[in-house]
Order: C-alpha cells, then sequence, then structure tokens
C-alpha cells in the first residue's frame, strides 16, 4: 500500500495582515459638475493597490468605499468597450488598460481627457466622435451586395484583409483625438479617429464608395490639417496607429498609393 | 466658460512637446524653426532693403550683426535653417505615404509602425547636423 506523507503544518511562518503590508497610492482625481460648479477641484483618496491593479479598478474602490458620487464611464474592463478614456498622470489612457504599477508614482492624477466637452468629473461628451465618425461612411459602398442571391460572396485574400485589419480594430475610445496637437485648437477638424477610418474602408477591396469618402476628408479642416506628429499613435491602446493610416490614405489623394 | 468646459487643450497644449514621443518633439521643432525662419526671412528683407538709403545706412545695419548679440542670432538661424529642411524632407516623404510602415496585424504591445526606428533616426540626423551646423557656424562667426 502506497503511504503518503503529509507535511508538518508550517509554525514559523510570521502571519501578517494584508492591510498592513498592502500597498497605498493616492489618487487625485478631478470634480467638476456644469453648470452648476464649473471649476475644477482635485479630490484625494488613498487606495490600496496590488501589481495588477488598473486605475479603473482603484477608481471603483473609491466609489464603493470612500465616495459614491465620482462620475466615470466604462462598461468592458478589458479595453474593448472604448468607454474608460480618460488623462491618467498627464496623458490620455484607457483607465481598465492601464496598471497602477506601470505608472510608477504614488500619486496617480485622473482627469477627463482633453478636446472633448466634459459631462461630469471623468466622464465626457463623445457626440462630435461619433457623428464624425458617421460622417467618413463607415460601412462598405457596394452595389452588388451579398443579399442578392444570384451573386456570390467577395473574395478577399489575406494580403487584401491586412491591408485594412489594424485599422478595423478602433475602439472609438477617442484617446488619439485626446493626444493630437491639432484637434487641441481647431474644432472643426475631423481627427485621427475619423481619419483612421475613412483609410479603413478606403484601402478595403470590397468598396467602391472611395470618391465619395475622399471628397469628405479632402477639406479644409480635413486631412490636409495632419502634421505627423505622431501623438495619436503613441496613445492608441489598439495598435490602429491612425497616423500610418492618414499618411497612407494622404498619399493614395496625391496619387502615390494604390 | 464653454470654452473650458468644451475642455480643449489649446496652443498650450498644443505647443507642449514632452508626453508623446520624439516625434511631437519633431513636430514642435519643425513649427518653431519655421516660424523662426519666417521671422529671420523678414527681418533680412528690412535689413538688405536698408541699401536703398546708401551706404552708410547699409554699413550702419550690418554692423548690427557683427556683435556678440548678432552672431548669436546667426548661430541660431543655421541651426534652425538645418533642423527644418532635414526634418521637412522626412515629414513630405511620410505625408506622401512612404516610411510609415506596412499595415499588418496588429500584435501585442500595438507598438505603432509609424513611429519606427527610421523616422527617429532621422530626426536626431536632423537634430546632429543642425548642431554640427552650428558649432561650424560659430566657429566661422567668432573665430578670426
Ligand atoms: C529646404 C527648405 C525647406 C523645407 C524642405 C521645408 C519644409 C517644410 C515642411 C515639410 C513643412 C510642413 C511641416 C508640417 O506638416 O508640419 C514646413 C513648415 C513650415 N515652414 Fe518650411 N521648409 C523649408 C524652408 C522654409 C523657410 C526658408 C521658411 C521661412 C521663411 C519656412 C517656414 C515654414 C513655416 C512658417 C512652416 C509652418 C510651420 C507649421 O505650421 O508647423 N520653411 N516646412
Ligand atoms: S484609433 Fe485608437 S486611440 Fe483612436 S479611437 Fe480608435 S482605438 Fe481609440
Ligand atoms: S471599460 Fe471598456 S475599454 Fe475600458
Amino acid at each position: 500500500m502506497a503511504t503518503v506523507t503529509v507535511p508538518k503544518e508550517e509554525k514559523t511562518a510570521v502571519v501578517t495582515s494584508p492591510e498592513s503590508t498592502q500597498k497605498t497610492v493616492t489618487l487625485r482625481i478631478a470634480r467638476i459638475n456644469p453648470p452648476e460648479s464649473t471649476e475644477t477641484k482635485f479630490e484625494e483618496f488613498k487606495v490600496p493597490v496590488q501589481k495588477w491593479t488598473t486605475v479603473l479598478e482603484s477608481i471603483l474602490y473609491v466609489k464603493q468605499n470612500l465616495d459614491h458620487s465620482i462620475a466615470v464611464r466604462y462598461s468592458c474592463r478589458q479595453a474593448s468597450c472604448g468607454s474608460c478614456g480618460m488623462k491618467i498622470n498627464g496623458k490620455p489612457r484607457l483607465a481598465c488598460y492601464t496598471k497602477i504599477s506601470e505608472l510608477e508614482s504614488n500619486v496617480i492624477t485622473i482627469e477627463p481627457m482633453n478636446n472633448f466637452p466634459i459631462i461630469r468629473d471623468l466622464a465626457v461628451n463623445f457626440e462630435q466622435l461619433f457623428s464624425t465618425h458617421k460622417k467618413m461612411k463607415p460601412f462598405i459602398i457596394n452595389e452588388e451586395s451579398e443579399v442578392n442571391s444570384d451573386t456570390k460572396e467577395f473574395i478577399q485574400t489575406p494580403q487584401d484583409l491586412e491591408k485594412f485589419l489594424q485599422f478595423s480594430y478602433c475602439i472609438k475610445c477617442g484617446l488619439c483625438n485626446s493626444a493630437c496637437p491639432t484637434m487641441a485648437t481647431d474644432t472643426s477638424f475631423i481627427g485621427p479617429q475619423g481619419l483612421a477610418q475613412a483609410y479603413r474602408y478606403t484601402a478595403d477591396n470590397r468598396d467602391k464608395g472611395k470618391k465619395d469618402r475622399l471628397k469628405i476628408v479632402d477639406q479644409s479642416h480635413g486631412i490636409w490639417r495632419c502634421h505627423f506628429a505622431g501623438s495619436c499613435s503613441n496613445v492608441c491602446p489598439k495598435g490602429v496607429d491612425p497616423a500610418m493610416a492618414i499618411q497612407l490614405l494622404r498619399g493614395y489623394l496625391l496619387g502615390f498609393g494604390k | 466658460m464653454a470654452e473650458r468646459l468644451s475642455n480643449r487643450e489649446g496652443i498650450k497644449g498644443m505647443a507642449n512637446p514632452t508626453r508623446y514621443g520624439i516625434l511631437r518633439v519633431a513636430y514642435w521643432l519643425q513649427r518653431l524653426s519655421g516660424l523662426g525662419l519666417l521671422a529671420y526671412l523678414i527681418g533680412h528683407i528690412y535689413e538688405t532693403s536698408t541699401i536703398l538709403n546708401g551706404k552708410a545706412a547699409w554699413d550702419n545695419m550690418l554692423s548690427l550683426t557683427e556683435t556678440p548679440g548678432g552672431h548669436i542670432v546667426l548661430v541660431i538661424v543655421i541651426g534652425m535653417c538645418v533642423f527644418h529642411t532635414g526634418n521637412g524632407i522626412r515629414v513630405m516623404i511620410s505625408e506622401g505615404g512612404k516610411g510609415v510602415g506596412k499595415p499588418g496585424q496588429p500584435e501585442y504591445p500595438y507598438r505603432a509602425s509609424s513611429l519606427n526606428s527610421k523616422q527617429r533616426l532621422c530626426i536626431w540626423v536632423s537634430i546632429a547636423l543642425a548642431a554640427l551646423a552650428m558649432m561650424y557656424g560659430a566657429g566661422v562667426l567668432f573665430g578670426n
């Protein structure tokens, strides 16, 4: 019969309560509630963090335990829905995709994203981004749609797919528009998000609506306002690389691209 | 108030090159040097137009540039000229869709290929050439 030796219980280990060793950081959260209060005030909260705690989790900790009135928009908690963009230590980032540990700071300043109107605290208004996105005709324009019974499905090679795939990863989080230096001063600029989506459909070989779409981007607050400062691509959490899309679209308009 | 609640970063944000990497710094330097060169060009046309008022006026104006302050301004103009040209060529090529990488399958951690090493190298080379030209210019202007 096989014998099993059960290890003797470890008695020497010092048992400490989790609280006493847990690292804490200070969240400085911007509070603003227009139209009642139009001044931004910062409120400080001490929150416990672990190696993997995200900024969103720490904000939710504050809401649960310290002050439930903080306005914040989020949904998926996994960098998929694009709801939780905010300015974290001076840079636009997704709160759910940013670990406190990667910020390497004991004080985390959290503000609403720039270049979007503030609704309250950290929640901003996306109307302009969404309406601009719609203006880019973000759909395949093709008379011979698959719905017809006598037509076959569109054939695309993996190479055809690669021409636009990364641009279709956009989750409309708006971080790029918030980082863009043109967006900072030009209220009518289409912005990197919209321009990248215009290229996403232009580069799709099923699409036959390039002419319409290019007319929309080729205007005074359109593609020529981009100066390739690369800030959009620096902050994009999905690898969309809007700066690349914009330059490729510009090359296409100038006749260098295919 | 409406302006503040719209939360636009404004000129202060546009002119802050510190947060988004070397391409944003290059954007800022290109803008500063472009405006600097424009100011120099206007000043230069004014300066050379003094010859219409005779040799004395021309000599008087020219003596302004022969001071240490005048030399420093010229050295800065040399630097702006070289950086603006070098970086301007990079920007023109990139804005035509060349050298900004190829679209592909995004892979974690999602490094943007438009911010590639060739781009960064071109910026550093423009800065280095500007620095070398400034040193050479300073040598000629301040040397005897
Ligand atoms: C070989 C010479 C030059 C080249 C290759 C060049 C190239 C460029 C390029 C590509 C831009 C646009 C950058 C962008 O999209 O943000 C630009 C902007 C500019 N350049 Fe030049 N340039 C040259 C000479 C000059 C000169 C001599 C002046 C001044 C008299 C000048 C003044 C400007 C100004 C004011 C801007 C606008 C800056 C901005 O909007 O950011 N450039 N240059
Ligand atoms: S391009 Fe990137 S940063 Fe811009 S909205 Fe789409 S996912 Fe967000
Ligand atoms: S909560 Fe969905 S992207 Fe952050």
